[in-house]
């Protein structure tokens, strides 16, 4: 009976969350620290729900949701028009193609000096960390993709007389579209990382401002339950958009 | 469409140094005619109906289409690869249409003549399809459809069935006969198969091992549609494998034929963009 239940995957995962927080309530009780440095997962979970009824977490979360929406947009676009030109202009590849690479080693949030600079503590600021975020990562994806098209399909589609844009549009950007996917997952979680250390920088209504209004407050619980927000969200985007995406796609191109 | 090519010869630059593939093809295919190119593995065939599809250029020599040389890619002659190269992200409907899409086809004309196509190779029943749901004979199927859809004078099939079973292959013949005989396309079908030449081709062109030159030209007289185990092109076969022989072994024997076949695959058209 026993080990039934421990060859079950969900079974197996319950049980370890269960102890898990069954240890975390019993420290909390143990009084070793003091409540509002290590908060019981009760209090937690209290905290969480208030910030919900009181609106300061949706706040948060449409806040922080717009910006990354509206900065990843903008990358999607301009990633995906760039990496199609360097992955098919040589000179491009040459010249800008190894900017993008240097580029890229660059930690995004390293952007955010720059653009404090050159905008100020504002909205544009926080979406050029966006921007700057996911664009390396959906530009070098793209040229990736472009330069594994296989030749095969050009030969076809060149045979029954693709040509210019009609090439790029119907041809070379869908054969590529499984990398692009790919690299766009991955500047997605660029993106929302530098997002979140912009806002704990300075004050901006997102979620990130929340975590570090906790800590100037010596909320604890503020922080942990904003903590679990954050990883709630990333978790969805990742699991329940981008994952069933790429499935789709690879399995329809028959990659997999 | 009437096809000559004249001296037609062809040498890549490998980092091996100087890759020759064709030395002076001359040869002339009337309109309407099936010709099959036969030769070993490597021995530059490809290349040559890459040169006639415009896919690529001659170091020397010109092929003309009804006497205009042949320059780039044109929708008159359609080439159909081992590989369906179908595209995954397209239907089935979608990939025969592409070629009408491309060529500026008027949208309710696009979906009649893709719907005749389809229905002359048995598959009106899988328009909605995904290009994964089928076997390989049908996808092949579905790449005569949109080569087809575009009304091309000249069809450049490049070993079409080399990657099919047998028993497919056989069907696949019966077919491509069947389709020949109503349209009329002038076929230039490459293959190193000695019995698959001689059921399909009204002529059949030996080659050398690499460079590829003209060994032999053998007419096949026998009465249409023809069997692949008929007595007449099992006899024909081993008579124009004769000829072949020392080709065959040569080329088994060249380290570079695969490279050579490499390379073709890659030929894309110098001005794609």
């Amino acid at each position: 009976m026993a080990t039934r239940i421990f060859q079950n995957t969900v079974a197996r995962k319950t049980i370890f969350f269960a102890v898990l927080l069954a240890m975390w309530q019993s420290l909390a009780w143990s009084g070793l620290w003091a409540e509002y440095l290590f908060p019981s997962p009760l209090s937690v979970a209290r905290t969480l729900v208030r910030g919900f009824q009181n609106g300061t977490y949706i706040v948060g979360i449409t806040t922080s949701m717009g910006r990354l929406l509206i900065g990843f947009g903008i990358s999607g676009v301009i990633g995906i028009l760039s990496g199609l030109a360097i992955g098919r202009v040589k000179l491009l590849e040459e010249t800008v193609g190894s900017l993008v690479l240097g580029l890229q080693t660059l930690p995004s949030i390293c952007w955010l000096p720059l653009a404090l600079l050159w905008f100020g503590l504002s909205e544009t600021a926080m979406l050029f960390v966006v921007i700057m975020g996911a664009l390396l990562a959906i530009t070098t994806a793209t040229e990736a993709g472009v330069k594994n098209t296989p030749p095969l399909y050009l030969r076809a589609a060149r045979n029954l007389g693709a040509r210019g844009w009609k090439m790029y549009a119907l041809v070379i950007f869908p054969a590529a579209l499984p990398e692009i996917i790919t690299g766009m997952k991955l500047g997605w979680s660029f993106a929302w990382r530098s997002l979140m250390a912009a806002e704990l920088l300075y004050v901006s209504l997102g979620l990130g401002h929340l975590l570090m209004m906790g800590r100037e407050l010596n909320d604890m619980s503020q922080v942990i339950a904003v903590m679990l927000v954050i990883i709630a969200i990333g978790l969805v985007v990742d699991r329940l958009i981008f994952a069933p995406i790429e499935t789709r796609v690879r399995a329809r191109w028959g990659l997999i | 469409m009437k096809l000559e090519i004249r001296g037609v010869t062809k040498t890549f630059q490998s980092k091996n140094g100087a890759l020759a593939a064709l030395d002076a093809i001359d040869l002339d295919v009337q309109a309407g005619e099936f010709v099959c190119l036969l030769g070993p593995s490597g021995c530059g065939k490809s290349t040559l109906l890459n040169v006639i599809a415009g896919l690529d250029a001659p170091t020397r020599g010109q092929a003309f289409v009804d006497g205009k040389p042949i320059q780039g890619t044109g929708t008159d002659r359609v080439m159909i690869f081992q590989s369906a190269a179908l595209f995954p992200w397209l239907s089935v409907f979608d990939n025969v249409k592409f070629g009408l899409n491309m060529t500026g086809v008027p949208k309710p004309e696009r979906q009649t003549v893709a719907r005749k196509y389809l229905h002359m190779v048995h598959l009106a029943d899988f328009e909605q399809a995904s290009v994964h749901e089928l076997s390989g004979g049908m996808q092949q199927r579905v790449a005569i459809a949109r080569a087809l859809a575009i009304n091309p004078d000249v069809l450049l099939m490049d070993e079409p069935f080399g990657a099919l079973d047998a028993q497919t292959r056989d069907l696949l013949h019966d077919e491509l006969q069947t389709i020949w005989t109503e349209t009329r396309k002038t076929i230039l079908f490459v293959t190193h198969n000695v019995r698959e030449a001689v059921v399909l081709g009204d002529r059949v062109v030996v080659l050398s091992a690499r460079p590829g030159r003209i060994k032999e030209i053998f007419s096949i007289n026998l009465p249409r549609p023809r069997q692949i185990e008929s007595y007449a092109v099992v006899d024909l076969a081993r008579e124009i494998m004769t000829v072949m022989k020392e080709d065959v072994l040569a080329s088994t024997r060249d380290a570079e034929a695969s490279l050579l076949q490499e390379i073709e695959a890659q030929r894309v058209g110098d001005d794609v963009l």
